[in-house]
């Protein structure tokens, strides 16, 4: 039984145990002729509650850590020897799990039976066609103990699949029947089933946190490991970025971190004037009319995919600045360069500072720009005088939130910054960041286990850091403004 | 002028008399001022709008062309001989012919369809000729006749692929010059193409394959489509709908209604309006980290690119729902406590109805974030060449698929400038959706919009 | 509308030159809403001149039209004449920032600018150019302060935020910001409703000293202050001037039947 039945049989006991609910509520009141506490509908629902949900709670915490506990306990009866030089016990892992599932396929395809799989043995038959029949194609022959592994596996993936089956559908039961068992009039269903939910409710708030819990902890750890194979200092100190794919890698920071504040600096410049203007002109200048039409076009604005940006830098901007600027003036051959990719993430920005702007300069109050208009100021100074020093706040912080923004950008520089890294001053030269490299180092071919692949968590881990400062700044900023002015 | 009534005010301490009639000096430049800078301000959206132009016109110029793509219509006479040596028809042996089978069909079928015509141009036989048609023409024959076996030792009309150079020619993006210079097409080819044009064997139309077909090869950009895509992106927003929507509701009325106010809370909305702004690649690494290495959940599959778009949707989610929630006024809830109805019933019953309009407009607008977002999908394997289908869901959800602005990255990555065209287009039909969830939203918004 | 004809009729009587801004048929409108109806004042030199009436009678309407203020919101038209020294504000040639030099306003609420004292101040000469030194801006700061009667209690924290004075305080110190431009008519909108007794009288009393160089136009919903502070008042209702003389004559013995009940708290 796939998971997803039981899903649907629980389900199914969840909508009887209502019904069930609902009418035993109802007998028992007839019979003892007294009015029930709650509507029997209430009943019906708290039923429904305890049957489904422990039940697909134990569900999901098994299909979480079945794998896990499994994995572990197999892994470590592999012997060293099976573990191919320079190869890593996850790999041979990795194979257990494709021929356990490979030969479930193989019993599904109806080609062999139960008995036939018993039998089968690495050195006798020939596995690795066998497998290929069924559409899993492995890389080299398979090794009698990876076989022997692979055959155990399956069978204590089946043992503890039939085992989950068996403990959901016995907690589903279980709960309900006890709790169709305690129904009486008296019962105060509608507080049970009303707990229950805001318990549910409440829940659903932790997954927010567990999120981010998600996110550290997955980053610390994989971090970490990187620095037991790579020295922190080296990481973070040295100007050289240079992975290779056997061994003897630099992989110094630096550059990387040069490339994306350059970037990012090439786009704020471009984006915070201009983004500030439009706001400024929205919300000073501009009539109701244009504004009734410009506030939601700048929503939606801010809201396209950075891949059509990337694919305008790639296609467009590259292209243009090379052959227009960078090549006549000799600066520069390469489409992919800080310039591009800074100008389109700028274009970018643009409709995401202005509409943080707007709300912020809307929100200094009319009385001040009375009190400047009152002493005969122009709008201008008054804009420049009063509104402006009165919104500087709320702006600085639209401005932190841009720039963690623009060092968390990836497509545009995937597409448009290029993938050397470099340290130079010359914005028509391509540069890398670290998002492009995080992707780059990620989406390649080393292992999992070696330092060229762990460095992309170590770099993840500094954006993060970086970006989560830049963010809870911004945030309590911004925060303080607009308490100055509620 | 400016300070000599200057001078006599402070001086004097006392009102500048004078006529309003006259504009000092110092004025004018304090206008002047003004207009340069309301002239600013103009220049800064001029300029904005120019560049959201300039993006437009790129995209489109350089992508609507894939809308449309060259076919040679012509008869192909599926020689039993070839197709099916023992006569039996039996399926099993049918399949068993290659791709490698069928082609000297095809170039057979277009030398007699150019000889019936009276078409031939000088240095182009028919080994060259066939090379105007795709190299998918073999497997599109292939599949035909497994899927009908009777039709073999008949001769059927075929729409039949042009390939990606030929398709380029009439798009502009092959020329003569260039042609005499490319490996994989000659001039001489370029003009045979011409006179099939002219007799109406080759011509160009609606692309619908663009949109059912799967990705191809880097051979072969006509035959490239985003039928894989677009599946895969609707499973991932389905997954997202069914978890993101009742996760980010259930969060939204707990904090709302009825999270104390205490450190626990402020820590959770902290969290929240902190998740909003973290890199969409950190959820990349997420999912990378957790749903496949620690879950084992498969590589490039709908599910897990679903949970982690999810968990990027969610903040978005859980803001436009308390802000809706909160729109609501308290009134609703008090009249409702006040004929006894329980907390819980006043939410369920009053509040969250009024607020519906405005949960669905922030879970729309969400949706349509998760829809074009591509970065964390590149980390979960999602770029990697997907030809097959994906089953139904739920199954479905764990095969491996493609999402649609992953999509327009792997066709920028190809060597052939015809998968450029292809990106553009793709990045077409990504904007057609977002356009339309944000219209919807926006139209929901105006609909439902109460003023209390 | 008899009595108010002849009331303009002995206005006209006195010198010509003791008038400083005259409006002759004013009339208001907010888009379709007409809120002003055709009103003739006039505000005499060197006096206090006090408007009263109900709520939304028009008066701060009236007010904020002899500075044109009324023209930061888009759908509000003005007709009529309103003239300064003789010549129409509403005049298409005239420069509005210069009659607001000439006109300054104090509003209902404090509203002093996120700055520091001295620069909320120094902010109306710095930008009409009226000083040439930082030691003349900084004799037009003190000068300005001490008008305002709140120079001894800011002169050590000069360079401490405005929003950081008292409610009183502040609105004193947006008083000396509007003398610091040296306004021949210093308008106040309501200028004590958010401050507390004491502060009130000290405001009061400030305005009654700024009489003898500005002529002073103030709205009010006190009668006690208008009695109090004013030399001439001016009633309206619904949109329209209903009396205006003497403020001695209007709290003793008006003309009309609308104010007797007004000034003795039978309405409004």
């Amino acid at each position: 039984m796939t998971p997803s039945a039981i899903i649907l049989i629980v389900l199914g006991l969840a909508a009887i145990g209502y019904f069930l609910g609902r009418q035993r509520a109802l007998k028992t009141a007839q019979r003892d002729g007294v009015k029930l506490h709650s509507l029997s509908g209430y009943h019906g629902q708290s039923v429904a509650l305890f049957v489904a949900v422990p039940a697909l709670f134990l569900l999901a915490a098994w299909l979480f850590l079945q794998p896990v506990l499994i994995e572990n306990s197999i892994s470590g009866k592999i012997p060293e020897s099976a573990i191919p030089e320079g190869g890593a016990k996850s790999l041979v892992m990795f194979d257990v799990r494709r021929i356990a599932d490979g030969l479930n396929q193989i019993i599904a395809s109806g080609d062999s039976s139960e008995a036939d799989l018993t039998d089968m043995r690495a050195d006798v038959t020939d596995v690795r066609s066998r497998l290929a029949e069924v559409g899993v194609a492995l890389g080299s022959d398979v090794s009698p103990v990876v076989f022997q592994a692979a055959k155990e596996y399956r069978n204590i993936d089946l043992v503890a699949s039939y085992l989950r089956n068996i403990a959901v559908l016995v907690v589903a039961l279980g709960f309900g029947i006890w709790a169709l068992r305690r129904i009486q009039p008296k019962l105060r269903a509608r507080n049970i089933s009303e707990t229950f939910i805001k318990a549910l409710l409440m829940g659903s708030s932790l997954v927010a946190i567990l999120t981010t819990v998600g996110i550290v902890g997955s980053l610390l750890f994989e971090s970490i490991s990187f620095f037991k194979m790579y020295p922190a200092e080296e990481f973070f100190l040295s100007t050289t970025w240079n992975p290779q794919f056997r061994g003897g890698s630099e992989l110094g920071f630096l550059p990387l971190l040069w490339g994306t504040l350059y970037v990012s600096f090439v786009a704020l410049a471009l984006a915070v004037p201009l983004g500030l203007m439009i706001a400024i002109y929205l919300a000073e200048y501009a009539g109701s009319r244009l504004r009734g039409f410009a506030k939601p076009a700048i929503e939606v604005l801010a809201g396209i995919p950075t891949i059509v940006y990337g694919l305008f830098a790639l296609m467009t901007v590259g292209p243009f600045l090379r052959d227009w600027i960078a090549q006549p003036l000799g600066i520069g051959s390469s489409s992919s360069s800080v310039m591009t990719a800074g100008l389109v993430m700028g274009i970018m920005l643009i409709p995401f500072i202005s509409s943080l702007s707007d709300d912020i300069i809307n929100s200094v109050p009319q009385t001040m720009r009375d009190g400047s208009y009152g002493l005969g100021a122009t709008k201008s100074e008054t804009i420049k005088q009063v509104i402006l020093p009165a919104a500087l706040p709320g702006i600085v912080g639209a401005f932190l939130l841009a720039a963690s923004r623009a060092i968390g950008e990836t497509m545009i520089v995937v597409m448009g910054a290029g993938a050397s890294a470099r340290l130079d001053l010359n914005p028509f030269e391509a540069m890398t960041t670290i998002t492009v490299k995080i992707v780059s180092q990620l989406t390649g071919d080393t292992e999992f286990a070696s330092p060229e692949t762990l460095v992309a968590f170590a770099l993840g881990l500094t954006l993060f850091v970086f970006t989560l400062s830049l963010n809870i700044l911004a945030l309590y900023i911004v925060r303080k403004y607009r308490e100055q002015y509620e | 002028m400016t300070d000599t009534t200057a001078d006599t005010a402070t001086a004097a301490g006392h009102p500048k008399a004078g006529s309003l009639y006259q504009v000092s000096e110092r004025t004018r430049r304090r206008h002047a001022a003004e207009q340069r800078f309301r002239m600013m301000g103009l220049a800064a959206v001029t300029f904005s709008i120019l560049a959201l132009l300039g993006l437009m016109t790129s995209i489109l110029s350089n992508g609507l062309s894939s809308f449309h793509q060259t076919y040679v219509t012509m008869e192909v006479f599926l020689d039993p001989a070839k197709l099916d040596k023992k006569g039996n028809r039996n399926p099993e042996d049918i399949a068993k012919i290659t791709t490698f089978t069928i082609q000297p069909l095809i170039q057979a079928a277009l030398a007699e369809t150019m000889e019936a015509r009276g078409i031939a141009v000088e240095g182009v036989n028919a080994k060259k000729a066939v090379e105007l048609i795709s190299k998918e023409a073999p497997a599109q024959l292939r599949h035909f006749v497994l899927d009908n076996p009777e039709v073999i030792g008949q001769s059927v009309t075929f729409d039949l692929l042009a390939s990606g150079r030929i398709d380029g020619y009439y798009k502009g993006r092959v020329s003569m010059e260039s042609a005499a210079l490319d490996r994989n097409i000659s001039p001489e080819q370029l003009v045979l193409a011409d006179q099939l044009k002219a007799a109406g064997i080759l011509e160009s139309r609606f692309n619908w394959s663009f949109f059912t077909a799967p990705d191809a090869s880097d051979t072969r950009p006509e035959a490239a489509g985003l039928g894989v895509a677009i599946l895969g992106s609707a499973y991932m927003m389905l997954i997202v709908l069914v978890l993101a929507l009742p996760i980010g509701v259930a969060a939204s009325i707990y904090l709302e209604e009825f999270a104390p106010q205490n450190r626990w809370t402020d820590m959770i909305e902290v969290n929240i309006a902190n998740l909003a702004a973290v890199p969409s690649i950190v959820f990349g690494i997420l999912g990378l980290a957790i749903f496949i290495n620690f879950v084992g959940l498969p590589q490039s599959a709908p599910i897990v690119g679903g949970l982690v778009l999810t968990l990027m949707t969610l903040p978005t989610i859980i803001i436009a729902t308390r802000a809706a929630l909160k729109a609501v006024p308290p009134s609703i809830n008090d009249a409702a406590l006040g004929i006894g109805a329980s907390k819980m019933q006043a939410i369920f019953h009053h509040v969250l109805p009024l607020a519906a309009p405005g949960i669905l407009t922030g879970t729309i607008i969400g949706l349509a974030q998760a829809l074009g977002e591509t970065a964390p999908l590149l980390l979960i394997g999602m770029v990697a060449f997907v030809r097959e289908y994906p089953g139904a869901p739920p199954e479905g959800f764990f095969d491996p698929a493609s999402a649609l602005p992953v999509q327009v990255y792997n066709w920028t990555q190809r060597g052939d400038p015809a998968f450029f065209e292809r990106a553009s287009g793709a990045i077409i039909v990504l904007l057609v959706f977002l356009v339309i969830m944000n219209a919807v939203a926006i139209l929901l918004r105006r609909r439902f919009e109460r003023r209390w | 509308m008899t009595e108010a004809a002849t009331e303009i009729a002995v206005d006209t009587a006195i010198k010509e030159s003791a008038i400083k801004m005259r409006g002759s048929d004013v009339s208001v409108f907010y888009g379709e809403k007409q809120a002003l109806f055709g009103v003739n004042l006039d505000v005499r030199k060197n006096s206090v001149t006090a408007l009263i009436g109900p709520s939304g009678c028009g008066k701060s309407t009236f007010l904020r039209c002899l500075n044109r203020m009324n023209d930061t919101i888009d759908i509000c038209r003005v007709t009529g004449e309103i003239t300064l020294e003789g010549e129409n504000i509403y005049d298409p040639k005239i420069d509005v920032v210069e009659l607001r030099a000439r006109v300054g306003m104090v509003f209902q609420k404090p509203n002093p600018f996120p700055k520091s004292i001295y620069e909320n101040v120094a902010y109306g000469p710095r930008i009409h150019g009226l000083t040439k030194s930082k030691a003349e801006l900084d004799e037009i700061v003190e000068s300005s302060l001490r008008k305002a009667a709140i120079w001894e209690e800011v002169k050590d924290r000069l360079h401490e935020p405005g929003t950081g004075l008292s409610g009183g305080q502040q609105q004193r110190l947006c008083i000396a910001r509007a003398i610091a431009v040296s306004p021949e008519v210093i308008l106040m909108d309501e200028p004590c409703s958010a401050l507390d007794p004491i502060a009130t009288a000290k405001v009061e009393e400030l305005i009654d000293e700024l009489r003898t160089n500005f002529t002073i136009v103030i709205v009010t919903h006190s009668m006690q202050q208008a009695a109090r502070v004013s030399q001439r008042t001016a009633m309206f209702h619904l949109g329209k001037l209903v009396e205006e003389g003497d403020t001695d004559k209007m709290f003793t013995n008006p003309d009309t039947k609308l104010t007797q009940d007004y000034i003795t708290g039978r309405f409004g």
